[in-house]
C-alpha cells in the first residue's frame, strides 16, 4: 500500500479508551475490539499492512495479530462488497427455510457463497448460528439483523441497499 | 401460569432505561446486598439451588465458593454473553430489553466475589447490543451504583463490555478467557480452573448472563424462597428460547414444573406445531444435546409425562432422554429431514472446532463428509456404522466439551432415526421426497432442491 495507514483521529481516541479497560501491560486484550475498528475504517477487510499497523499500536508482534484475525469468522481476510449478506444456515434457520433465502440471493446476484457481485456492492457469506433462531430465517447486514426473511423481503432489502438506504452502523 | 422472576417487567415500556427500571424496584437488591457480607451473599445463592444457566447446570453458589482469594491479587467476574449454541437466544433478549437486570446482578455478584472489575464478553455478531449495555452502565454510574465508593460503602466496581468476533468455542469458559486476553479461542487444560487461575492468571468466575440476572430475585426474595419454586434440584425459573416449526417462537420464562406437552401445545407458550403439521422430533436444550423423537419427548420411557426441568429432560439418560442444556428448544415438524438437520449441525461443529485436539478437528470434518454423502444419495449402509464409530472416537477425547457437543447430536440421530438414514441410502427417492413420520413421503419443495 502506498498510502500511510492510520486510524482517523476519532477512531484513535476510541482505541486509547479501549486499551484503558484492561490493566497496565495487558493491552493485547484490546486486540479484538481494535480489529473491529480497523475492519470498519479500512474498507471492510484486514489486509496485512493493516494488521501490522494494529500490532504496532498494541505493541505486540504481527504474528499475534495474524493468528487471531484468521481465527474469528467476523474478520474478512479478502476484500468484500459494501454490503456483506451474512445469512445464517444452521439447523433452526434451515428448518425455517434458509436454503430458499440463500439460493434466492445466489440467483438474484449471480454469485456463489463467498463471492462478490459484479457491481462490487454485495458479498454473500453464509454464517453459522447468529442467535436469532426464533426469528428465522435471518441475515446480518453490517451492525444489524434482518429477521423473518422471505424472498420478497430480501428483494426489498437489496433494492434499498442499491439506493444506499440501509444502515450498516 | 409460571411465576415470572426475570421477565416480570419485560413488557413495561422503557424498562431498558434506568428510571423506569428503578421505579419497578430495580437496584433494591444492590441496596440490600451491600449491607450483607460477601459470605452471606454466597450462602444465599447456595441455598437458592441456582444452577448455571449456560448449559452445564453446575451449582452457582458452589462455583463461587471455589474462588481462590490470595492476598494482593485482583479477582474478576466475567459474564459469558457469547450465546452461540444453535437454538439459544435468551441472553440476547435479556441484554436487549433488561440490561439493568444483568448489571444489577453483576454488582451483587462482584461484591460477593470481591471483584473490582467485571467484563461482559458478548458475541461479536450482537453488534448493536454493546451500545445498549454501555448506555445502561453509564446510567447506573450516574445513579451511584457503579464507580467508586458505591452507595457510600467504600466498594468500587467498574464494568466493561468486550466484543468477541465470531467463534462458538469462546462460549467455553477457558476459551472465552483466552479470547478476552486477545488470543485465539483455544480452550485451556484444566486444572487449574479459572477460579484459581483465570483471566490474566488471576482468580476468575465466569457466569452466564441468565445466571447473573437470577442473582437479583434471589437476593430480593431470599435463597430459601427461590428454592421453593420449581421441583427437586431444578429450582427457580428458567428461560427457554423456543424455535423451529412452532406457532409462537420466542423467549419464555418457566418455573420448571410444566410438562413438555403443555409447553409445546398450550397457547401460553409455543402454541402448537405450525401449519397444522405433526411433531416429529425435538432438541430440547440447544443443538449439542441429543435429539429425541416425539414419543420420547412427551413421555419418558416409563410412560410418565416429561417435565421441563433438568432431571426430567435427562430421564432415561442418552438412551431415551436428552438434556435441559441452555434452554434452546428446537422443534422439528413431520416435513423435516433428520439427515439434513444433522448435516447442518455437523457443518456447524466442523466450522467451530478450534482445531486444537485431533479427534475433534478431524472427526467433525469426517462426520460432515459422511453425512453429506448420505444426504446426497451417495452413501452406503457401512457409512452409518462409520459415522457411529467416528463420533464415539471424539466423545470424551478432547480438552473441552465441544467434541462431545459435536458427537452427541450425530449419535442421537442415528440412535433414534436409523431407519431414516437407511432409507436415504436405499431409496433414490430420498433426493426428492421427505421421509415423513411413517415413511409417508411428501415431496420436497422445489426451492430446497435447487441447492
Amino acid at each position: 500500500m502506498s498510502e500511510t495507514i492510520a486510524f482517523k483521529p476519532e477512531t484513535l481516541d476510541q482505541v486509547h479508551k479501549i486499551i484503558k479497560r484492561y490493566p497496565e501491560g495487558k493491552q493485547k486484550s484490546a486486540l479484538l475490539p481494535v480489529l473491529h475498528l480497523a475492519q470498519t475504517d479500512f474498507g471492510g477487510w484486514l489486509d496485512v499492512p493493516v494488521m501490522d499497523y494494529v500490532a504496532e499500536i498494541l505493541n505486540i508482534k504481527p504474528i499475534e495479530v495474524y493468528e487471531v484475525a484468521t481465527f474469528y469468522s467476523m474478520f474478512n481476510m479478502k476484500p468484500v462488497g459494501k454490503y456483506v449478506l451474512e445469512v445464517c444456515q444452521t439447523g433452526p434457520c434451515m428448518i425455517s427455510g434458509s436454503d430458499k433465502i440463500i439460493n434466492h440471493i445466489k440467483e438474484t446476484l449471480n454469485i456463489k457463497n463467498g463471492e462478490t457481485s459484479a457491481d462490487g456492492l454485495f458479498t454473500l457469506k453464509t454464517a453459522e448460528c447468529l442467535g436469532a433462531c426464533g426469528y428465522a430465517p435471518m441475515m446480518q447486514l453490517g451492525k444489524f439483523y434482518h429477521e423473518h426473511l422471505t424472498t420478497e423481503k430480501v428483494d426489498e432489502i437489496l433494492e434499498l441497499c442499491r439506493q444506499g438506504q440501509v444502515a450498516l452502523d | 401460569m409460571s411465576k415470572k422472576l426475570l421477565l416480570k417487567d419485560a413488557h413495561i415500556e422503557g424498562i431498558r432505561f434506568y428510571e423506569t427500571y428503578r421505579k419497578q424496584g430495580g437496584y433494591e437488591a444492590v441496596e440490600k446486598a451491600l449491607k450483607m457480607t460477601p459470605t452471606e451473599i454466597v450462602e444465599e445463592v447456595k441455598t437458592s439451588g441456582l444452577r448455571g444457566r449456560g448449559g452445564a447446570g453446575f451449582p452457582t453458589g458452589l462455583k463461587w465458593s471455589f474462588l481462590a482469594k490470595p492476598e494482593g491479587v485482583p479477582r474478576y467476574l466475567v459474564v459469558n454473553a457469547d450465546e452461540s449454541e444453535p437454538g439459544t437466544f435468551k441472553d440476547r433478549y435479556l441484554m436487549e430489553f433488561l440490561p439493568h437486570l444483568m448489571i444489577e446482578g453483576m454488582i451483587i455478584s462482584s461484591f460477593a466475589l470481591g471483584a473490582h472489575t467485571a467484563y461482559i464478553y458478548i458475541r461479536g455478531e450482537y453488534s448493536w447490543i454493546p451500545d445498549i449495555l454501555d448506555e445502561a452502565i453509564e446510567e447506573a454510574k450516574k445513579a451511584g451504583f457503579l464507580g467508586t465508593n458505591i452507595l457510600g460503602t467504600g466498594y468500587d466496581l467498574e464494568i466493561f463490555v468486550h466484543r468477541g468476533a465470531g467463534a462458538y468455542i469462546c462460549g467455553e469458559e477457558t476459551a472465552l478467557l483466552e479470547s478476552l486476553e486477545g488470543k485465539r479461542g483455544n480452550p485451556r487444560l484444566k486444572p487449574p480452573f479459572p477460579a484459581v487461575k483465570g483471566l490474566w492468571e488471576c482468580p476468575t468466575v465466569v457466569n452466564n448472563v441468565e445466571t447473573i440476572a437470577a442473582v437479583v430475585p434471589i437476593i430480593n426474595m431470599t435463597g430459601a424462597e427461590y428454592a421453593k419454586i420449581g421441583v427437586g434440584k431444578s429450582t427457580g425459573t428458567k428461560l427457554i428460547s423456543a424455535c423451529g416449526n412452532i406457532n409462537k417462537p420466542g423467549v419464555y420464562e418457566i418455573d420448571m414444573t410444566i410438562s413438555v406437552e403443555e409447553f409445546i401445545y398450550s397457547e401460553e407458550y409455543c402454541g402448537g406445531i405450525a401449519n397444522g403439521k405433526k411433531l416429529k422430533a425435538c432438541i430440547p436444550g440447544g443443538s449439542s444435546v441429543p435429539i429425541i423423537p416425539a414419543n420420547l419427548l412427551l413421555k419418558t420411557i416409563n410412560g410418565e409425562p416429561r417435565i421441563m426441568n433438568y432431571e426430567s429432560l435427562a430421564d432415561g439418560g442418552f438412551a431415551t432422554g436428552s438434556m435441559m442444556g441452555s434452554g434452546g428448544f428446537i422443534v422439528l415438524d413431520e416435513d423435516q429431514s433428520i439427515v439434513k438437520h444433522t448435516l447442518t449441525l455437523a457443518h456447524f461443529y466442523m466450522h467451530e472446532s478450534c482445531g486444537q485436539c485431533t479427534p475433534c478437528r478431524e472427526g467433525t470434518g469426517w462426520m460432515w463428509r459422511i453425512l453429506k454423502n448420505i444426504h446426497s444419495g451417495k452413501g452406503t449402509l457401512a457409512d452409518i456404522d462409520l459415522l457411529w464409530d467416528v463420533q464415539r472416537k471424539i466423545e470424551g477425547n478432547t480438552i473441552c466439551p465441544l467434541g462431545d457437543a459435536a458427537a452427541w447430536p450425530v449419535a442421537a440421530a442415528i440412535r433414534h432415526f436409523r431407519d431414516e438414514f437407511e432409507w436415504y441410502i436405499d431409496n433414490p427417492e430420498a433426493l426428492t421426497r421427505n421421509y415423513g413420520l411413517a415413511n409417508y413421503a411428501d415431496p420436497i419443495p422445489v426451492a430446497a432442491l435447487a441447492e
